[in-house]
């Protein structure tokens, strides 16, 4: 970027003649323009999915109330007699999204404290890929093992639990699982920018490495362990297969995790895969749920970036 | 580091368990997220190695689970890698040139392009799925649920992922590089297209394959562009009715739990073929990046 500014400024002084190309070179215009567009298809990107969204969900609420549609407590939509409250579906990502946290919040700010505070650097370069694996592995994996191995061999068995073999419990401690990676990723680098001086004071002061852990390094990297919470809470919300397989696809208005519960992903995916008819109700609940996922989840990566944002600036 | 404190001697006995214990108490964090890592490969592994064989690689899918196979998904997923890889290269490098070479980083459309991107990056993947429907299967292209619908449906969900890796590439190109070209005469084009990029390519060249490991898995997106789970041939073209890996693999699974044949072991062998594939474009990334990396 530095070089954009071309070589006209790099002489400095003033009677330096003027190092401008001689004449303008349009290809390099055209280049340039080509450039554009490709960093506009992104923008695009957005943009299709807003209207997408957008237009079929205000052809949705021409037929169905927007106050019935956020505040209904029976999500049957494709009944003979249907019902359109979203609050059932809200619920189910609410409780995934819940357990995913409670799972993944602990472990992944204690493997991160770990790998920013007490690994080797050479232990650090072996975990490290470990957890990007755990990332990497496709969520239909985690949906299979979810259903075949979770809930059948460690919540019924090992822990007798009773719960049905669809259920909002396994699904939400395997996401868990998933997004500790991106707890723990953020959540490292966050730690490892505070400035070893802030350290070094805290030992000097004669505080141990524990103290210096929870009470100096986490509070200063707390932007960014925030910016991992959130960004992880957003993809927990966002995550379809896990739900789509473990989690059943029963809409509750309730908290029982030990059942199945639908959550807003798993209807979507659940009712596109009967392929359902341009223009047709089923159709149009796709966009009107896919609009809801997308709002919250939009608003937790605008807050999530700004938190990241912040932790930069601060240190960098 | 312990070390550290008994120097200073100021350590006192009841601090010092406190430690050991935050410390065992980090690393049980970590052995519980690795470990869930090893007994899900190892319960995959074990329900899958008895299906996977050549006969597996080579069938159609069936209602008889003995001679079901993998084909068409196998096909369907190169052939969608295909489409995803000839559009997220010119497409993600060239956004990935603009923004760090051109694009001046005040300038308010720059900055509103940069933050597009972060969010498009944690867009969640169903989503695209209804972008695809929406545009590509339907609606103004109506393509179908095709081949090229599901690739290009791929291809903008792992997008940023290119531009993220190939900006920060970019950026590992000391400045003094660019300055020296320039320097001697050459266009800021020139200078990009014969100094910049070729330095560039291992860690762009990583970052793709990063991102087609991410597509290879995904299902959300494919279920809802239409991909067809039940079908007895391979794509022929870009408008050819496709299924992928991933597809079928769901198929299975849904079936296992409600059909007298046993579909769980086809399942579980999708899934090792699925995760020995994502294991070699890692390995084929991290070897990439160690073997061309630049150190400047």
């Amino acid at each position: 970027m530095e070089a954009a500014s071309t070589a006209a400024a790099a002489g400095g002084r003033p009677e330096a003649p003027s190092l401008r190309a001689a004449r303008r070179r349009y290809g390099e215009d055209l280049i340039k323009g080509l450039l554009v567009v490709a960093a506009l298809i992104s923008l695009l990107t957005t943009t299709g999915i807003v209207y997408a969204l957008v237009k079929e969900t205000i052809v949705f609420f021409g037929e169905v109330g927007v106050g019935e549609f956020l505040f209904g407590t029976k999500w049957t939509p494709l009944f003979g007699d249907p019902s359109f409250g979203v609050l059932p579906l809200i619920a189910g990502t609410f409780a995934t999204t819940l357990i995913a946290l409670v799972v993944a919040i602990p472990l992944g700010l204690g493997a991160a404290i770990y790998l920013s505070e007490y690994a080797r650097p050479r232990v650090r370069k072996t975990i490290k890929p470990m957890l990007e694996l755990l990332a990497g592995v496709p969520t239909i994996v985690f949906g299979y093992f979810a259903l075949t191995f979770f809930t059948p061999e460690i919540l019924r068995s090992f822990l007798h639990m009773d719960v049905a073999i669809f259920n909002a419990l396994a699904a939400g401690i395997i996401i868990g699982f998933l997004i500790i990676p991106i707890v723990a990723s953020i959540s490292e680098d966050s730690m490892r920018s505070v400035p070893q001086a802030l350290r070094e004071g805290a030992f000097g002061l004669g505080a141990s490495k524990f103290q210096v852990s929870l009470r100096v390094v986490f509070p200063a990297a707390l932007s960014g362990i925030v910016a991992s919470i959130v960004l992880a809470m957003s993809r927990a919300v966002g995550e379809t297969m896990v739900v789509l397989i473990a989690g059943g696809q029963q809409p509750q208005w309730g908290a029982d995790v030990g059942k199945s519960m639908e959550t807003l992903t798993a209807f979507i995916g659940a009712t596109a895969k009967g392929d359902a008819a341009t223009g047709s109700t089923a159709y149009k609940t796709i966009f009107a749920v896919g609009t809801t996922l997308f709002v919250i989840t939009l608003a937790m990566n605008l807050l999530s970036i700004r938190f990241v944002r912040k932790y930069r600036q601060v240190y960098e | 580091m312990s070390a550290r404190q008994d120097a200073i001697g100021q350590a006192t006995a009841s601090q010092r368990i406190k430690d050991l214990a935050f410390r065992l108490a980090l690393l049980a964090c970590l052995a519980l997220a690795i470990g869930l890592l090893v007994v899900l490969l190892v319960d995959v592994a074990l329900d899958g190695v008895g299906a996977l064989d050549w006969d597996f690689i080579n069938n159609f899918t069936s209602i008889t689970a003995d001679k079901a196979g993998i084909q068409a998904g196998l096909w369907g997923t190169i052939w969608l890698m295909g489409v995803c890889a000839f559009f997220i290269v010119p497409v993600g490098v060239a956004t990935a040139i603009y923004l760090e070479e051109y694009g001046d980083p005040t300038k308010w459309w720059n900055r509103l392009i940069e933050l597009n991107i972060q969010n498009l990056a944690a867009v969640p993947s169903i989503v695209y799925g209804i972008l695809g429907l929406a545009f590509l299967v339907r609606g103004p292209l109506s393509l179908g649920n095709v081949v090229l619908a599901g690739g290009l449906t791929l291809a903008l969900l792992v997008l940023p992922m290119v531009i993220i890796a190939g900006r920060e590439a970019l950026r590992a190109v000391p400045s003094s590089i660019r300055e020296g070209s320039m320097a001697l005469g050459a266009t800021q084009w020139q200078t990009i297209w014969r100094q910049v990029l070729p330095a560039a390519v291992p860690g762009i060249a990583t970052g793709v394959i990063l991102a087609l490991s991410r597509a290879i898995g995904e299902t959300a997106p494919l279920i809802v562009v239409g991909a067809v789970a039940v079908i007895a041939f391979n794509p022929e073209g870009l408008d050819s009715q496709f299924t992928a890996m991933p597809i079928q693999i769901f198929d299975w699974i849904s079936r296992a739990s409600n059909d007298v044949n046993n579909y769980r072991p086809l399942a579980a062998a999708g899934i090792l073929l699925l995760m020995i594939l994502l294991l070699a474009m890692n390995s084929v990334a991290i070897w990439l990046r160690n073997r061309y990396e630049q150190k400047w």
